[in-house]
């Protein structure tokens, strides 16, 4: 365990060297998406081959021993071979990284693995069959040519995927921890909260709150015993940027959180992390026993003053408690049910103490705001929003995945360069940002920087991240409904304008999408959007209505169609599908019919058969007896 | 109430946690991880132990999704439906799922506790979407048929 300061610098020198005698790392992606695709596998055997070919090889950085660290293969050169955090470009798993070259081999499976060790690793040679093509064919050898990293600009990101995340020492070794160790020894509390203020951090969770001003209203509070609290409840659908970080640079997030404690003088703290994550839970479990092993976690850290302990705290499965009182509660072992503010967080937050509560992403920022100052962070990103932004690219686009861009980046930079456009040439139709609280962004949209306070002006929010592409197959009104059947599923009851308006917002949207729509149906919606946003207790339920409005706004049209024609323009929506049969193409075996539940399929023998649109209830089980397919979906 | 229920593990994991009230939904979770689902005997224990209400612990065991106080299959097939499978069709795969093994929206589970079928808002392996989870082990890409092709696999092992 070190004691002070020059302790924990020669323990980073050692491995800063330890780390300089590993002459080339294979980094196996261990992030969620490459496990299932079996990446843990190849790890095994990537092992395994080098331990016959005789290749010096080293899991670790330098051997532990009863407290004895030695180097790795007697401090020769040697291979590091480890499993990183998520890379971002899930849809090319497993990923395989070699270094120092830079290589990024795509789509490893475990037949590759032979010809990596004897090519690449014994011989040095590039394999361009494992390597990422881009669409005219050519072969991106390193990981930066490919245009999915080519635009990004990674910060909070830098290191996942490039170490190995299951390890302190790794983190040490490109100089982990040095961000902390500033902050204790070479600056007071207020110096850290004006460096973080003058930074303009705002919170990543979606609110964009200064964080600077959180912790020093935290500072200035009576009460003496305080909380830091990490929001790792990422529960947006289709966002999942706080669980690489989690996943993939656990220790840079804990760094931030220790430097929170200090700045606001806390002694304790708690990460919230969704129950749906256990990969997350596992590795900031290892991430906490490895701190408090080395002494950066515990009673008189480093020999000063300040004592800091972390627990970690797992969700149950309610997307209401990223909502910041309702997280506190469930922390504190009750129903996660917001109440009314005032009192603030700040002033009465966890177990009724003074509480600072940020998310994953705004606390992996920290270290880098404290080790390179303010001036440098706001030379990235625009004036309101300094920083950089990790978003989840998902939905009907060709690269999906983890990115990290400057604040103040376009959408169409994002979608098109980025994202590659959209999957099967499709045509691009919306975008939403900021999952069930957020809008929906169309074509006029995507020159619009992504930044808080830009999005907010066109009606949507940044929210945590998620960005879901949706093609000309996506039905608004649908993405809709299920956009607020989320958000009613997941009311926690308290307050009547959410419980009850938005289950009848649910109805009329379920009644709209099955043809039953009424005149007046989606100004009917409006109005209830209106209400439940001016009423409603807490962030979820006042914002429960903003993708109705936002899809409202851009697709009036969309609505009117399915309200007054019973159309469904996407053709998306099953109960105002229309199945015909292709009578150039039927050659009257009847078998549909003997398929069809209700009988409304009839005809001759031999002669074309007919659906009575009437009767048919759209199952679809003709479709798929046809022995001719000359039964179609419009 | 079962007089023969066995409560020493019960006990073993109240103490693992420490008899205080916010221990209330570890201990739940850890419960449910070990009989798979939350038997209604546990609760006054629990209650007794913590230093709370038994309706304090019903209504955290009744608030949280994730908690089930019916048993749960042998496999629980996790369906993500959050919005970037629910875009690239999940609800299809649920369908299948629940066709296979004759399960609907309400009934969850197989009477033979084999499978249970639920859904969840997201997993957060959207890049993989649409993604089953099968006891915590992630299926990336699926579609109806290959979903079908899982079962029959699951139902060998069974």
């Amino acid at each position: 365990m070190i004691k002070t300061r020059q302790e924990l610098q020669n323990l980073r020198d050692k491995y800063i060297k330890a780390g300089a005698a590993q002459k080339s790392k294979i980094l196996i992606c261990a992030g969620t998406g490459c496990v299932s695709g079996g990446s843990l596998e190849i790890f095994d055997k990537l092992s395994e081959i080098m331990e016959k070919r005789g290749v010096p090889c080293s899991l670790e950085l330098v051997h532990e021993d009863e407290g004895d660290i030695s180097l790795c293969c007697d401090g020769k050169e040697h291979i590091g071979l480890k499993k990183s955090g998520c890379h971002g470009f899930c849809e090319m798993g497993p990923l395989v990284r070699i270094e120092p070259q830079g290589w990024l081999y795509v789509k490893v499976g475990l037949d590759d693995c032979e010809e990596i060790i004897d090519e690449t690793i014994i011989a040095g040679r590039h394999i361009a069959r494992l390597a990422y093509k881009q669409g005219d064919g050519s072969v991106c050898k390193k990981q930066d040519d490919i245009p999915f990293y080519k635009k990004q600009t990674r910060m909070i990101l830098q290191d996942c995927g490039h170490i190995d995340a299951t390890s302190i020492n790794e983190y040490f070794a490109i100089g982990g921890y040095s961000a902390f160790e500033k902050a204790l020894f070479d600056m007071t509390q207020d110096e850290i909260i004006n460096e973080v203020t003058e930074a303009n951090l705002r919170g990543r969770g979606g609110g964009g709150f200064p964080a600077g001003r959180k912790w020093g209203q935290v500072k200035r509070q009576k009460e003496k015993k305080r909380y830091v609290v990490c929001n790792g409840d990422e529960g947006d659908p289709g966002a999942f940027m706080d669980r690489s970080i989690m996943e993939g640079d656990p220790h840079r997030m804990l760094e931030g959180m220790m430097i929170a404690a200090l700045a606001s003088g806390s002694d304790e703290g708690y990460i919230y992390v969704r129950a749906e994550y256990p990969l997350a839970v596992s590795r900031l479990r290892t991430a906490i026993a490895q701190a408090e092993k080395v002494g950066l976690l515990g009673d008189n850290i480093l020999g000063t003053d300040f004592s800091f302990n972390l627990h970690i705290s797992r969700g149950a499965g309610a997307f209401v408690c990223g909502e910041g009182s309702a997280l506190t509660a469930s922390i504190e072992g009750k129903r996660g049910m917001p109440r009314v503010k005032p009192p603030r967080t700040v002033e009465n937050g966890l177990f009724d103490k003074p509480t600072v509560l940020n998310n994953v992403e705004t606390y992996a920022n920290v270290p880098l705001i404290i080790e390179k100052g303010a001036s440098w962070y706001k030379s990235i990103g625009t004036e309101g929003s300094p920083g950089t932004k990790a978003f989840a690219l998902t939905g009907n686009i060709v690269n999906t995945g983890l990115i990290e861009v400057p604040m103040g980046t376009t959408l169409r930079e994002v979608i098109f360069d980025i994202g590659g456009g959209m999957r099967g040439g499709r045509k691009f139709k919306g975008v939403q940002i900021g999952g069930p609280s957020g809008g929906c962004l169309t074509e006029k949209d995507l020159d619009l920087p992504l930044d808080f306070d830009s999005l907010k002006k066109a009606g949507a929010m940044i929210g945590s991240g998620g960005l879901v592409v949706m093609d000309d197959s996506s039905c608004m009104v649908e993405v809709a409904r299920f956009f607020m059947s989320f958000t009613q599923n997941e009311s926690c009851g308290k307050c009547v304008p959410c419980r009850e308006g938005t289950k009848r917002m649910l109805a009329i949207l379920e009644r709209i999408t099955e043809g039953e729509g009424r005149e007046g149906d989606i100004e009917l919606l409006e109005e209830l959007a209106d209400t439940i946003s001016a009423t409603a207790l807490c962030g979820l339920g006042k914002t429960a209505a903003f993708p109705v409005v936002s899809t409202i706004k851009n697709f009036r049209d969309e609505y009117e169609a399915h309200v007054c024609d019973k159309r469904c323009p996407a053709g998306a929506c099953q109960k105002l599908k229309q199945i015909v049969i292709d009578a150039a193409l039927c050659k009257g075996c009847s078998k549909c019919m003997r398929s069809c539940p209700v009988g409304a399929i009839s005809g001759k023998v031999k002669e074309p058969f007919v659906i009575d649109s009437e009767k048919c209830i759209k199952c679809g089980a003709c479709l798929t007896t046809c022995p001719f397919h000359a039964i179609t979906e419009s | 109430m079962n007089q023969s229920f066995d409560m020493k593990k019960v006990d073993e994991i109240i103490d693992s946690y420490g008899a205080s009230q916010s221990s209330v939904i570890a201990v739940l979770q850890e419960i449910q991880e070990h009989y798979r689902y939350l038997p209604k005997e546990v609760f006054s224990r629990i209650a007794k132990r913590l230093g709370v209400s038994e309706a304090r612990v019903y209504s955290v065991a009744t608030f949280y999704e994730n908690f089930s106080l019916e048993p749960k299959g042998k496999f629980i097939i996790k369906v993500c439906d959050g919005t970037a499978c629910h875009v690239r069709k999940s609800i299809p795969i649920l369908e299948r799922l629940r066709s296979e093994l004759k399960l609907t929206d309400k009934k969850k589970t197989t009477d033979d506790l084999g499978f249970t079928v639920e859904t969840v808002s997201c997993l957060g392996a959207c890049g993989l979407a649409p993604v089953i989870t099968v006891n915590d082990k992630v299926y990336p890409a699926m579609t109806p048929d290959k979903v079908t092709e899982l079962l029959e696999q699951l139902k060998e092992q069974k």
